[in-house]
């Protein structure tokens, strides 16, 4: 993953590569950072369907406009195979420093309160990679997007460059009624889950068995990590005081849980997949925990900080 | 650098079309000289012309922007050097003033402005031409008793024939693809 919470190594390594393939993306602030500073040594090629995107943020050296799965197929063709061996290296070593200095913690944690991570880890263990993985705008985003591992395609649904708060619990109710036969888990923060809170309407009366994953930490928690990291903590309107989740799911036939305990991690998230109907599972996690590594606003990618 | 520049857009006649053309201006912080918009050659086909001053990269982007509205059937940019162009200026003076220094033989002859109307105590006097043009005109008449003004957008042809059978076609063309896929 790139970008403002993406990997240690591609943004270390993005104002160092000689060419950069840019295929159907936009070049958005969160995935360059600062603009006079991303890139500028390397050469662009761009392929995109939409004219006005070539040239818009990032000047490209060689646009190819036209359906991706079309123009991909003819320009592969076309490219020798080569081997940088010392250059993979460089993101290997990259990807070590950050397991160390900021996975581990975030999936293993050996003490403290839970994390947005080990719930995500555990996710991933119970359902093999078979879930469609939905989320809201936030932390908890980008740590289910970092973590969440897939076995095929079809099988995230994010609200990206729209960055939508509310848009979890919807989008996971039509996904669910798009592919029935699939487990889709909604992973949402405390704060948007209130934005579209009235949806757990809808999934009562079609019986859509949509999974919930509250990751509570009583915060919105991705503007009070910027309050945090740079205005002194000076949080304002970030705090939250929640209502009680798991009772307002048992107004809809909801069947709910909330468990703040790591011991419960476990058999809390089997009995949610076990479960027949749709299940609300409200975690408590670390209040004041970050998401890293980050790119802060305005700083090139290569001044990605991982604490 | 900056400079002037007249965007032409050929676009479907739907209501709230003109809001979402200059969202695409205001979301750039760009401010609109000018805008008209009217009928134009091909039949159901409105023409908007946008004056704005800024830079080529800009209104490169902004014209491929204009595109991507459903209803903007095909837009272009050109230079002042490229089009030819007309603003109109009315201007309201007092009459009384009016009478002294042959003002009204000396609008007409030395200015080109034509009375459109006159009334007992004010008359109503048009100029077209480049907006300096009329401006100048402006600053002449304030002495005399300017009462009030008004000055249009501009209206623009562009003057390569060969351009403009271009576009007429590909608007045109458009224009049927979507007709039939609506009688689909």
């Amino acid at each position: 993953m790139l970008g403002m919470h993406g990997n240690y190594g591609p943004n270390k390594l993005t104002n160092e590569c000689d060419v950069l393939i840019a295929i159907g993306m936009r070049f958005d602030d969160r995935v360059t950072g600062n603009l006079a500073k991303y890139a500028k040594q390397a050469k662009v090629v761009h392929l995109d369907i939409d004219p006005s995107e070539i040239n818009k943020n990032v000047k490209v050296d060689a646009p190819v406009l036209g359906d991706c799965k079309e123009s991909l197929r003819q320009l592969t063709e076309l490219v020798k195979r080569k081997s940088h061996q010392s250059w993979l290296d460089q993101f290997r070593a990259y990807d070590e420093v950050e397991k160390a200095q900021v996975i581990d913690g975030e999936l293993n944690p050996a003490e403290g309160q839970m994390t947005m991570g080990e719930v995500i880890r555990e996710v991933n263990e119970l359902t093999q990679g078979d879930a469609i993985l939905v989320t809201d705008v936030g932390q908890h985003q980008m740590v289910a997007c970092r973590y969440t591992q897939f076995k095929q395609s079809k099988s995230n649904i994010t609200s990206g460059g729209l960055g939508t708060m509310g848009f979890c619990l919807p989008a996971a109710l039509g996904a669910k009624l798009g592919a029935p036969d699939r487990e889709v888990i909604a992973v949402i923060g405390d704060g948007g889950f209130q934005m579209t809170i009235q949806e757990l309407g809808t999934i009562f009366q079609t019986r859509a068995a949509v999974k919930i994953i509250i990751l509570n930490n009583s915060f919105l928690g991705m503007v009070r990590q910027w309050q945090q990291l740079f205005f002194d903590k000076r949080y304002s309107s970030t705090e939250l005081i929640n209502p009680d989740f798991v009772k307002i799911a048992e107004g809809y036939g909801i069947k709910g849980r909330s468990i703040d305990q790591r011991a419960d991690l476990k058999s809390a998230v089997a009995e949610m997949l076990n479960h027949e109907g749709s299940f609300l599972l409200e975690v408590h996690v670390g209040k004041e925990d970050n998401v890293f590594p980050m790119v802060p606003t305005g700083a090139s990618v290569s001044d990605v900080r991982l604490s | 650098m900056t400079r002037d520049f007249t965007i032409t857009a050929f676009t479907e006649n739907h209501i709230g079309l003109l809001n979402r053309i200059t969202s695409v201006f205001t979301r750039r912080h760009l401010n609109i000289e000018s805008l008209n918009a009217s009928e134009s050659q091909i039949p159901g086909i409105h023409r908007f012309t946008i004056v704005l001053n800024t830079t080529e990269e800009m209104v490169q982007k902004l014209v491929l922007q204009l595109e991507k509205q459903v209803e903007v059937i095909k837009a272009v940019y050109h230079t002042d050097e490229e089009t030819v162009f007309q603003e109109i200026t009315l201007f309201k003076i007092s009459v009384e003033k009016a009478a002294e220094d042959n003002l009204v033989e000396r609008l007409i002859r030395d200015k080109n402005a034509r009375i459109l109307s006159v009334e007992q105590d004010f008359m109503i006097i048009e100029k077209t031409g480049h907006k300096a043009e009329n401006d100048d005109l402006l600053e002449f008449l304030k002495p005399y008793g300017l009462i009030d003004y008004v000055k249009s957008g501009r209206v623009s042809l562009i003057k390569p024939n060969e351009e403009i059978k271009h576009l007429q076609k590909l608007v045109k063309e458009a224009r049927q693809t979507d007709h039939k896929q609506s009688l689909n």
